[in-house]
């Protein structure tokens, strides 16, 4: 029965073209417009990192005190970490897992010295980094806790920045010059991308990022200038010794805690720590301390722009004055045809032979229009690829979960939208379009 | 015109012309506030910098390594460029307008005050600054070289002898209008720093719609010193007139011919940063555009639709009032009236909200209240797009033949 309505369903459509087309273009349109806006929303707003998104969690410490944060966060609280306080939580070693950081913008000079030197994301880190991050390795592996200690002069390599050096080889144990120094490579990634980069979300959270990571002692040890954002208060004394001493703020700081009692225990450490600082007479107010995991994180820094949002409500707006749209040329089509459904009717066939008739027919234009709108969506976001920023339109690709959406949305919303005039087919009175005749 | 049979008419119709009068409705909400976004960021990409635009470029320099020499180099290069043909002169500083990465300072009027006076972006230059980028000086002098020494990098605290502000600073910091010879204090130093001079405009580095120079936009000032750092640096190179390309692959060249140990990020004209600065801005305003447009032209196919429809399933009716002496011009007004009926309903409950939409809006994402009259402009609109879209299907009424009457039935 579902084919021979299926079959019928499409025949009724082709007796129209005109007003089957609009009610197909209606649909595609809403469903390209909103899908786009959609499909931006989903790769910015995304889980960077499921399988660990709750055991990684940032600390923060009010280091400043509670009335030095005015235009900040209305908790009062700083997104980053001072040295000091970096130094005592790495020191402390309360969790699994820990590692502070910092990025800075080096020299990469090329081994090739008739090329000119290039400038590259250098991310300083301890080793705990890259488990804590599930960074997966092509070639060697991360520096040693050793080398974090020693200040090590050792670095890992991005895949891309592997095969911009070495064309791709295997570089374990060869050597780069960064700012005139030499460094040995100890590692090469494999493909790792977090969308957005959640563990330091003040530089291009969805841009290109980190190309080669050293350890976190050793940029301090060379005086690497932090590229982040860095934030003063209170008296900090001149050069790079006062900068460390200093309550500026420049750190990111991660832990990874994989149970809730960890998490338990190293909130009550973060107060402890506070509260000892209070104690050393450097802090002159009780504790104020925060644990947010990389969700929690995410939606405190707020990273989805605003204009994504408006996006999305304009079209979905869009979305339903094409519905509206289309629910209006349905009834104009079916009831165009309540002689047909009068005769249909007259020779036996139960109204809901004829709702279901109707039903599979609005299914089909849903169908298409769904079709249609998903190339209308390649389309869109192609086109907000190249007009916008990849700070608002992130690396959006269309995906299986996307696709599937579309889909489903197009042939729900549209049946919704052919209830009425479905119902209003089934209610057609054969006698009546009989006698009209 | 009678409104009574069109009234009765429509009230056997009640579900098409509720679904039009709701479509013309939510198009006119969005549609007035894209229309108000759109107009806001226009505005905002078209705020001047106080730059002399056409004939300024800029380019991003740093050092490989931390070079002893640093100061003298930046010296050589700043004298190199400076007498390279077609430029007018040049400068070192930290951050540019339009950058979006650069340093700001909060300043007090006294020494021991809990919340700053004022925020300034910070830039640093030298005698050159005011020059090179093409500012005009108001009020007070410029620097001399005497003013200036060297800062190496952002961890040296040492205080600058003078500072030169913008208007709008200066008028936020004295409101009466006095402040060149007065001082203020920096929140990370100490001592206080005289104003020596003020300029008319000097853009903060932070342009984004609600960003961090959002609240401050103009307030800049500049302080006399060499950058001299690790970090990356621009020149700011002011050319003459005409002779902004040229100098533009000269300058980059001129640079490696000194010293091949650096790096130069980009070498862009002010045109190009503001391109770059807002582009995101431009899109949105296309991307509004283009749903707007599209918006208007969906509710216009359905009007003709729904309109068609109604026409073939009164053919008879309208045969008849045709034979019963019945104009063609009354038969067309008969659809545009109906068709006015149902767009002033769906205006009225359009425009409300529209009004809804942008309170909500003011209230979710900071924006700002819309004006009324966008409101209005938008009703309008609608109006009109229903009377166009209703004229076919109404004309292609007004040629059904009064002799249908007879034939049929």
């Amino acid at each position: 029965m579902f084919t021979y309505y299926f079959r019928l369903g499409l025949r009724s459509l082709r007796r129209n073209t005109v007003l089957t087309g609009l009610m197909i273009a209606a649909i595609a349109v809403g469903i390209g417009a909103c899908m786009t806006a959609l499909t931006v929303f989903r790769a910015m707003s995304g889980d960077p990192i499921p399988q660990k998104s709750h055991q990684l969690y940032a600390p923060q410490i009010d280091n400043w005190g509670p009335d030095k944060h005015t235009g900040g966060a209305p908790d009062r609280l700083e997104p980053q970490l001072s040295y000091t306080d970096v130094l005592g939580l790495m020191k402390a070693h309360a969790a699994k897992r820990q590692t502070g950081m910092y990025a800075s913008l080096q020299s990469l000079r090329p081994a090739d010295a008739r090329q000119k030197p290039s400038k590259v994301f250098v991310r300083a880190a301890f080793t705990d980094f890259f488990p804590m991050f599930d960074v997966p390795f092509k070639y060697g592996g991360p520096w040693s806790a050793s080398d974090d200690a020693a200040r090590a002069a050792v670095v890992v390599l991005t895949r891309d920045m592997n095969d911009k050096l070495f064309g791709g080889a295997n570089s374990v144990g060869k050597t780069i010059r960064l700012d005139n120094e030499p460094y040995t490579v100890s590692g090469v990634l494999d493909d790792w991308r977090l969308l957005p980069r959640f563990y330091d979300l003040a530089i291009r959270p969805f841009g290109d990022g980190d190309a080669i990571f050293m350890p976190f002692t050793r940029a301090i040890d060379k005086h690497m200038a932090n590229t982040g954002s860095t934030q003063c208060n209170g008296d900090i004394e001149t050069g790079w010794e006062g900068r460390l001493k200093s309550d500026c703020i420049w750190l990111q700081f991660w832990v990874e805690l994989p149970t809730a009692m960890d998490v338990r225990a190293y909130r009550a450490f973060l107060n402890n720590y506070a509260a000892e600082q209070q104690n050393l007479g450097r802090f002159h107010w009780p504790p104020h301390t925060q644990l947010r995991d990389v969700t929690q994180w995410l939606q405190y820094r707020n990273i989805v722009p605003s204009e994504v949002r408006i996006l999305i409500l304009v079209s979905c707006g869009f979305l339903l004055v094409c519905l509206m749209n289309a629910m209006g040329l349905m009834l104009a089509k079916i009831m165009g045809r309540a002689g047909d459904i009068g005769v249909r009717r007259a020779l036996g066939a139960s109204r809901r032979a004829i709702f279901a008739q109707c039903l599979i027919e609005t299914g089909v234009v849903g169908l298409a229009g769904g079709l249609f709108g998903l190339l209308l969506t390649a389309l869109g976001l192609w086109a907000a690829r190249s007009l916008l920023t990849k700070e608002f339109v992130a690396l959006a690709h269309l995906d299986w979960a996307d696709t599937g959406i579309a889909v489903l949305l197009a042939v729900g919303a549209t049946v919704l939208a052919g209830l009425y005039p479905t119902w209003r087919a089934a209610h057609v009175q054969p006698a009546w379009q009989l006698k009209a005749q | 015109m009678e409104f009574r049979p069109i009234i009765s008419a429509m009230r056997r119709n009640k579900i098409g012309a509720i679904l039009i009068a709701v479509q013309m409705a939510i198009t006119l909400a969005i549609m007035c506030n894209a229309l108000f976004i759109i107009e806001q960021r226009v505005a905002l990409s078209q705020r001047p910098t106080g730059a002399d635009e056409a004939n300024v470029l800029f380019i991003r320099n740093q050092w490989v390594g931390n070079p002893p020499d640093a100061s003298a180099r930046l010296q050589g290069d700043l004298a190199a460029l400076r007498a390279l043909p077609g430029v007018q002169d040049a400068f070192a500083t930290n951050s540019v307008p339009m950058s979006g990465g650069g340093s700001t300072e909060g300043l007090n009027l006294h020494e021991d005050q809990k919340d700053a006076t004022a925020l300034a972006a910070l830039y640093f230059g030298d005698e050159h600054a005011i020059a090179a980028f093409g500012l005009k000086l108001v009020a007070g002098r410029n620097f001399n070289s005497g003013d200036v020494v060297d800062k190496v990098g952002y961890t040296d605290l040492k205080s600058p002898t003078g500072i030169i502000v913008t208007r709008v600073l200066a008028d936020k910091l004295f409101p009466g209008g006095n402040a060149v010879g007065q001082s203020v204090y920096g929140v990370a130093r100490s001592g206080r720093t005289p104003i020596i001079g003020i300029v008319d405009r000097l853009q903060v580095p932070w342009v984004s719609a609600g960003g961090w120079g959002s609240k401050f936009n103009d307030s800049s000032m500049i302080e006399p010193f060499n950058f001299v750092s690790v970090f990356p640096f621009y020149y700011v190179v002011h050319t003459q007139p005409g002779q902004l390309n040229t100098v533009l692959q000269s300058a980059p060249k001129k640079l490696f011919d000194i010293s091949r140990a650096r790096v130069i990020e980009k070498t862009e004209t002010m045109t190009a940063a503001r391109a770059e600065a807002y582009k995101d801005d431009k899109g949105l305003v296309v991307i509004l555009s283009v749903v707007c447009a599209a918006l208007l032209a969906v509710t216009a196919f359905g009007i003709v639709g729904l309109t068609s429809y109604w026409v073939a399933q009164r053919r008879r009716q309208i045969g008849i009032r045709r034979a019963l002496g019945a104009t063609r011009n009354a038969i067309v007004q008969y659809f545009q009236t109906e068709n006015l009926l149902i767009a002033g309903a769906g205006a009225a409950v359009g425009v409300a909200l529209a009004v809804s939409l942008n309170l909500w809006m003011v209230n979710a994402f900071a924006m700002q209240r819309l004006n009324t009259s966008y409101a209005l402009i938008g009703a309008i609109v609608v109006l009109l797009l229903g009377q166009a879209a209703v004229l076919w299907p109404a004309l292609k009424a007004a040629s059904i033949p009064p002799a249908l009457a007879t034939r049929a039935a």
